[in-house]
């Protein structure tokens, strides 16, 4: 990447994100579903429940529990077949997916059950996590889950100086300094559910760096937000 | 509440037809979609009507098995993945998916689809391996003959990646332009027993009435692999019918590819 151009190696903007595509409903046997495109990293997401969780004991009569599973398929990385089953990166993926959703959840709405959140990823390039966690709050939403506020996630990041919006693998594996800090935002609120960050930093840089993750988290919010009406505006009253 | 659908399932057999307007012998809709995943060597998209399942391929090196030292690798897995279906959790390969993966892989090794010689490199040190893996996307009934078929069209699709010999490492940003040595089209069609009717491509309801059910995988006239399935026995007449109606699928049934 050439420092002084302003142009990315694919073509982009610092700030602009990789084209974005969505849908929500794409599997019939789930209570919600939807699926993420952005660039070559696709998402799907399944939502099952509120239903009953077992084994028993894990009930929680206060409240339900979220139950958050990232997968990647074998054939969906650029290298190596990934070993199905849950491994170290996946596990904490899941972990850091349920905490970035459940800020707009109310789970006292249902005492003892569960509310399954599976995120599959076909195709991965960078991102997945984001992807996936978009996926699945269009997924919550589509399941017509009470939610606060939606939740959008993107990686922002400094490659060799540079701040950039929705690093690509290509970036991501630069030589030299990068920075890859996956953020998620509840758009209404400005929050963030989600922070992570691989790299070196200064605090000034964090702060702005967050500032162009909430900006953008906005337009891959539009998206979302189009998706789920387009489905629900065009087609009223045939489901459910 | 199981047995009043099947009662009813069955008075619409009785009039050669399904709930869903099928004849007792018709598929749903099929649909084949190529190159769904551009990091997998091949990959493939099957979808029976509302059944949706996705298969790819990832090519490695390794050492040959013991008892084939001069023959390629070829594996198949499957996820029933607990996005598919609610009757679907997670955790460790069910049953039901490690018989689907074998199924599928049987029809394949046992027709001689894939030519595994081609795939060594050097004999009883490097041979290519082929991981087949199946994962299901929304799961409503005949798992196996759409998971066959994906998978076939995933290698049909697939190109073999560049092997770096001096590095003995695979280069996966270097896709070849050539495809895996297949000369034959195994296809799998399952025929479903309720009562005394046969069906195809059931629905997840349907299936779950069923008796029994019998997987033929054949091509060209010729039976490669056999399973059996469900809590009910077949008799010799049952099978006779459910092969020969399974055989004329079949044929319909390659045209996808």
């Amino acid at each position: 990447m050439d420092k002084n151009s302003d142009k990315r190696t694919d073509g982009r903007k610092p700030e602009e994100l990789r084209p974005i595509s969505a849908r929500v409903g794409i599997i019939r046997k789930a209570d919600g579903s939807a699926m993420f495109r952005i660039g070559d990293t696709i998402a799907y997401a399944a939502v099952y429940g509120p239903r009953e969780l077992y084994p028993k004991f894990m009930q929680d009569p206060t409240k339900g529990i979220l139950r958050c599973r990232y997968n990647m398929m074998p054939f969906s990385g650029s290298g190596d077949r990934v070993r199905p089953g849950p491994s170290r990166r996946s596990t904490e993926i899941s972990l850091v997916t349920e905490k970035a959703l459940l800020p707009v959840l109310n789970l006292e709405e249902f005492p003892n059950a569960v509310l399954d959140v599976f995120i599959d990823l076909p195709q991965t390039d960078a991102g997945t996590r984001c992807a996936g966690i978009c996926a699945a709050s269009m997924a919550l939403a589509d399941a017509g889950i009470f939610m606060r506020d939606m939740v959008s996630a993107v990686a922002v990041g400094m490659v060799n100086g540079r701040l950039l919006a929705d690093l690509s693998y290509e970036e991501e594996s630069t030589e030299g300094e990068v920075s890859d800090m996956p953020v998620a935002f509840t758009p209404k609120t400005g929050e963030l559910t989600l922070l992570q960050l691989d790299g070196g930093v200064t605090k000034t840089e964090l702060i702005k760096a967050l500032e162009l993750g909430r900006k953008v988290c906005r337009e891959i919010y539009s998206v979302q937000k189009a998706t789920l009406k387009e489905k629900y505006s065009g087609e009223s009253g045939e489901e459910d | 509440m199981m047995n009043r659908t099947r009662s009813h399932m069955l008075k619409f057999f009785e009039k050669g037809m399904r709930f869903d307007g099928r004849k007792l012998d018709e598929f749903r809709e099929v649909s084949v979609e190529y190159g769904i995943s551009k990091n997998a060597e091949g990959s493939a998209r099957v979808k029976f009507g509302d059944t949706e399942v996705m298969a790819g391929i990832k090519m490695s090196v390794e050492k040959p098995y013991p008892d084939t030292p001069g023959e390629g690798n070829l594996m198949v897995g499957v996820e029933l993945s607990p996005m598919s279906s609610p009757d679907f959790e997670t955790g460790p390969p069910s049953s039901g998916a490690v018989e689907l993966a074998r199924v599928v892989d049987r029809g394949i090794r046992e027709s001689k689809a894939m030519d595994t010689k081609q795939l060594c490199i050097e004999k009883g040190v490097k041979v290519w391996s082929t991981a087949i893996d199946i994962v299901t996307i929304n799961a409503d009934g005949n798992l196996i003959d759409a998971s066959a078929l994906a998978a076939f069209a995933a290698l049909k699709e697939a190109k073999m990646p560049h092997y770096d010999a001096d590095a003995g490492a695979v280069d996966y940003k270097k896709k070849t332009s050539k495809p895996l040595p297949l000369s034959k089209v195994p296809i799998a069609v399952t025929v479903y027993k309720v009562g005394n009717y046969c069906i195809v491509d059931p629905t997840s309801e349907e299936e779950d009435v069923a008796d029994a059910r019998l997987t033929v995988t054949s091509h060209g006239g010729k039976i490669n692999a056999l399973q059996k399935g469900g809590n009910y026995p077949l008799s010799i007449e049952d099978i006779e019918k459910m092969v020969s109606l399974s055989m004329k699928k079949a044929q319909e049934l390659e045209r996808y590819l």
